[in-house]
Order: C-alpha cells, then structure tokens, then sequence
C-alpha cells in the first residue's frame, strides 16, 4: 500500500478528536487507469458523538470505513491523514493497525450470520478477541466475554457461551457482533450497516443499545448506512458522501431541516415515510458515474437537476450554517459563470 | 454437548446395519465361487469322502438361512472358522496378522495426516512457492502407483543405499526399532500417495474457507493472521479433510493388501491374497470381513470427528 501521510490543518488541535479524517483520497490502480473510490474526504468525530455516512452503494462509505481500520487491499494507494486519538494511522506499520482493530478501534458488521465463524461457539469468539489484544488467561477472557454478551442482553450468557452462531437468532447474532466489538472498551466503534439485515423492531432494539452503549461509556461511533431513517434516530451528525467525495456534512437536525446539496435533497425525497401513497417514491435518476479516469467537476452533475455550466469545475466546501459545510455551487455563488 | 451425544448415538446406530449387511455380504462369499465351493477349494483332494467331510463341518448341506445363523452365532463369539489348509483357527492367524495390518495402515494414516495437512495449509495461505511445490508433490504422489512406488525405494534404500532391509517382519513387541526398520519401507510407499490427495484436499478447503466473510470479521477484530488459517480456516476446512482421510483410509487398506504382500509382511491382506490362491475360502472370508470392518469403524470415527468439529453438522443444521 502507497501512504504519503499529509498532517491536517489544525493537527495539533485534533488531539481531543476521537477521528480526525483530513484529506482521504484512495484509489486502485486498474487497466482503465487510476479508479478514484475516495477523493478528498475530512471529517471528525469527537468523542461520545454518532456520526453518519450515507450514500448510495459504491459511494466510498466502505472504503473510508477499511482506511480507517488499516483493511485496504494491497493495491489501494492512500493519501491524506487519519488522526485516531491524536495518533496518525496513515503509514502505521501493520502490527499496530491489527493491535488498533478489535481493541481500540472496533467494528460492528453487517451481516453477522457470515461473519460469525460457524465453526466456533460465540463465546470463544468473543473472548479470542481479548486475548489477541492482551496476555490475559482464557478464564479471564472467558469473564470478560461472559460481561459484555450480558450487557448487551444475551439472556443467561452462561448457558449461551457454549452456542455456535447457528443456534442463535439473527438479532442475537448481531447483539454478539457488538458485544465483540464492545469487550475491549474501545475508542471509536465503525459500525458499518448495522441493521440492514434485521426485522424493524429488533432493528429499533439494537439501536436503542447503541445509543445506551454510547451514553455509558463514551464510545465514538461511525454509523455507516444508507438508510436516512437510521440516521435520523441515532445520530448527532451527518456526512453525505456521492461518488467518493463529501456532498454535504451538517448537524443531524440541520441536515434533515435545510438540506442544501441537490444530492441530499434528493436522497430525503426517496426516503420512502409513513402514510405515502404507493407510487409516490422520487428515484434519483440516473447512476454513480464511473470512477476511472480524471473526474474534475462536480461529480452528481450528470444526476443534477440544478446543473450549470459552472459544475464542469470541483465545487468547493462551503459553510452555510454551524457545522453545516456543502460542495455545491448553488451555495458558492451559482452554477452559472 | 447433549446435541453431540445424540449426534454420537445416532451415527452408532446407524453403523449397525452396516455391519449387518457386510456380514451378509461376507457370508455370501462361499456361494458366489462357481461350480461346487468345496470341489475347488479341495482341487485333487477331493475325493467324495473329503468332499462330504468338508460339507458337513461348513454345514453347506443345510438350509442357507440356518447356516448364516450358525455362522453369524460363531462370529459373534468370536469364531471364525478354521482354515482347511493349516488346520489353524482364523481367530488366532487373526490374532497374528491383525496387528501387523493395523501397524502398517495406522502408522501411514497418521504420518500422511501430519504431513498433508500442514502442507495443504501452507499451500493455501503462503506464497507461490509453496503452492506450486505442493502442486508439484500431488500430482507426482498421485500419478505414481503404490507397487511401483515400492519397487523404486526398495531399489533404492535396499539396494542402492543398502540402509534398510528389502522386505521381512518383526514383531514390535520383539524389538521396536527393528520392527521399525521393516515398516519404513512399505510405510513410505503408502504413505506418499495418501499425503498427496490429503495436501490437495486441504488446499483448495483452506483456500475457500478464506474467501468467507468470517475472514474479514476476524481480521477487523485485529485477530492475527496465522491464528485466523491455522485455527480458524483449517478447522471451517475440517470437514472435506476429516471426509476425503476417511475415504482414503479404504484406499490405503487396498493398498496394504499389495503392499504387504510385497515386501513379505504376515498381515491380514497378505493372508487374504495367500488365501483367495489357494481358494481357501473360509480365510478369504476371514480377511475381508476384518478389513471391511476396519473401513466401517475408522469412518465411524471419522463421522464423530466430523460432527466434533462442525457443530452445524452434530445439530443437522446443514454445513
């Protein structure tokens, strides 16, 4: 992996930052030239703060998501700074990206059912998680396994630590899944579509722990999803991403209540809400544009009602309220010249 | 734990119509050889008093249904029959060669499981250099032949090196080491065919089991690398490797007859081969019902095993 670590700005402020992601850009090498999945990405996360990032698939959510835990393939060529914790995680060396992961930095998956190893009782799996971070004996991993699967409300753990994957429900897989992520106390948790595999009301259950776990113990938490009704319950701010850029990063409340990027405004109008007549769901026509090759514009303009001669440029990051940056010609002066 | 049990109990049960059935098979055997059994197995012996004698003690002279009990009865407590050319019991010419087949294919089991497995692990989660080695050996191990295998590395550690002895047996119980030094032989020449489809299978089961999603959940979890191929990879890859040891197992015990006969070893193949030349019926019976029930029980093990290690399979959830 190529890393040309570049310090932030305001690095030495960034300390009290749980993540601090300034100037992300990845990209792959591919027969069609150099494919862009992330271009100049920066966002924080302070402690004890839900942040969200939302897009479309293939919008780069995962791929910030697999630089910040050091999971990149190798052909992944990586620019830019990730501060965790006042720590500089581009260019770290590989032994200290895997002590980062599953102990400081946690991960919460999406589909626990394949990523649960079948083959293994859920408690060994749990504790096998604190003794790769720490020399303690396996009756103390055992403990600490038995702890967390309590809190985060396996009934009688005791009798279920023995149980593969398989003899649980979907629901208790994912409640094993954070309970895994939670058993070394770590700093920011990467939660990556966490509930898009689950019923609602048991979606609304895991949530709901999320935030208690998050209230307790001041956990930093990136909730990567798609789905906006997510967002609108857990979290305190907003990165919308499209195409591998940041469209628009806002206060959860001032996103939902002025969105200002095009890109946005259109995601709201597709959140299907409750008593909407069938057939009443706005789609944003078109698709993601391809990522090969030089992208100089504004990368939505394709898809854009509002587009001008103006989007051929990068619209830069403007500030429209508290918090409340857009990559929107509309905001930076029009789209037209 | 009671789901294993149950599992456990389940598969005993199901081994004895198994067993049920060979020992049909086995007692058919006489009735299957063409023309009169007893004319053949006495050749110019066969007077019409012999004939008659011999006919009367395999009570081949009554119904078949009471002489599959009577024989079944025997076999239950442990008597075989007697062997009509030695006049010697089959329990003790058993009881001689049993430990020499079970020698012989355990040790090569063994060895070929401790070899194979790490080598189709290594293959699988190392560098080119170790897959195409191992691509090299498996195909080689299982192109060339058992008998012409042996032949080589008798022409070569007896005659060439001079360091073992071509063929010949002593007891372990006698003397260890040279009992060992009668079994490298035969041992290897087994061995290297076996190692060969263990490696290939243990390959391509490891190779699929790191394409899994679990693979990455591990690695996020900062789990090292080695301890997510040889713990967790190897044991998701267990159950085409515990399936295809178990399988082969019959393999080697067709192997052993050739093998043992080969390099002069007294053990139950080369009792049966000695026996089917001199159509000795009874000893054929004998021999083939004990290799077969050792094929029967090791994949019972290898069943139990299976079920050990995939808890999916002990619950019947589907792997």
């Amino acid at each position: 992996m190529m890393t040309e670590p570049i310090p932030g700005p305001d690095a030495t402020a960034s300390g009290s930052l749980a993540l601090d992601v300034r100037g992300l850009s990845v990209a792959y090498a591919s027969a069609r030239g150099a494919v862009s999945a992330v271009d100049d990405v920066s966002f924080a996360v302070a402690s004890a703060e839900v942040v969200g990032l939302v897009g479309e698939s293939g919008c780069g959510k995962s791929t910030v998501a697999a630089s910040i835990l050091g999971l990149l393939p190798h052909r992944a060529q990586m620019r830019g700074s990730i501060r965790f914790d006042g720590e500089e995680l581009v260019g770290a060396d590989a032994e200290r990206m895997r002590h980062l992961r599953g102990n400081r930095i946690a991960t919460i998956v999406q589909d626990p059912t394949s990523s649960l190893d079948p083959t293994f009782s859920i408690g060994e799996q749990i504790a096998e998680t604190v003794r790769a971070h720490a020399t303690v004996s396996r009756a103390t991993a055992k403990q600490r396994a038995l702890d967390v699967l309590a809190e985060v409300g396996i009934p009688d753990p005791r009798s279920r630590y023995d149980d593969p994957p398989h003899r649980l429900s979907g629901g208790m897989r994912q409640r094993v899944v954070i309970a895994a992520a939670l058993v070394n106390d770590p700093t920011l948790i990467i939660a990556d579509e966490p509930t898009t595999a689950l019923d609602v009301t048991i979606q609304a259950q895991i949530l709901a722990l999320l935030l208690r776990l998050r209230d307790e113990r001041g956990t930093a938490i990136v909730l990567i999803t798609h789905d906006l009704g997510v967002v609108a319950t857990v979290c305190d701010r907003v990165v919308t991403m499209y195409a591998g850029q940041v469209a628009e990063q806002a206060p959860v409340l001032a996103l939902f209540a002025h969105p200002s990027h095009p890109y946005t405004t259109a995601l709201l109008d597709s959140m299907p809400s409750a008593g909407q007549r069938p057939g009443g769901l706005q789609v944003i026509a078109g698709t993601v544009p391809d990522l090969a090759g030089a992208l100089p514009g504004c990368r939505f303009a394709a898809r854009c009602a509002h587009r001008g001669p103006r989007c051929e440029a990068r619209p830069p990051l403007a500030t429209v309220g508290e918090g409340h940056d857009v990559a929107c010609w509309l905001v930076a002066g029009g789209v037209g010249l | 734990m009671s789901e294993r049990l149950r599992f456990a109990g389940r598969r005993l049960l199901i081994t004895i119509p198994v067993l049920f059935v060979l020992s049909v098979f086995v007692f058919l055997l006489i009735h299957l050889v063409p023309g009169d059994p007893v004319r053949t197995m006495l050749g110019f012996r066969a007077t019409p008093e012999n004939i008659a004698r011999i006919r009367g003690e395999l009570g081949l002279d009554r119904p078949l249904l009471a002489q599959y009990g009577t024989w079944l009865n025997n076999l239950v407590h442990g008597d075989l029959g007697r062997d009509y050319v030695s006049g010697a019991s089959l329990t003790s010419l058993l009881r001689t060669s049993l430990p020499v087949t079970l020698e012989l294919t355990s040790l090569s089991m063994v060895l070929a499981t401790l070899v194979g497995v790490p080598l189709g692990v290594l293959a699988a989660s190392r560098g080119r250099g170790w897959r195409s080695g191992t691509e090299g050996f498996v195909i080689a191990g299982i192109s060339i032949p058992d008998f012409w295998l042996g032949i080589m590395l008798v022409l070569l550690f007896t005659g060439t090196l001079a360091w073992l002895p071509p063929s010949g047996y002593v007891k372990l119980t006698d003397d260890v080491a040279r009992n060992l030094r009668y079994m490298v032989l035969p041992v290897l020449t087994l061995v290297i065919g076996e190692t060969a489809y263990i490696a290939r299978t243990a390959r391509s089961a490891v190779e699929e089991a790191l394409t899994k999603p679990f693979v990455g959940y591990l690695r996020a979890k900062g789990v090292a690398e080695k301890s997510i191929v040889f713990r967790h990879a190897l044991r998701n890859a267990g159950v085409p490797i515990a399936t295809v040891i178990g399988i082969q197992f019959g393999v080697l015990l067709g192997g052993s007859i050739v093998i043992e006969y080969a390099f002069g070893l007294p053990g139950v193949g080369k009792l049966t081969v000695v026996a089917i030349n001199q159509r000795n019926y009874t000893v054929v019976q004998g021999g083939v019902l004990v290799l077969a029930a050792m094929f029967i029980l090791v994949n019972l093990f290898v069943e139990l095993m299976i079920g050990v290690i995939d808890p999916r399979v002990a619950d019947g959830a589907g792997a």
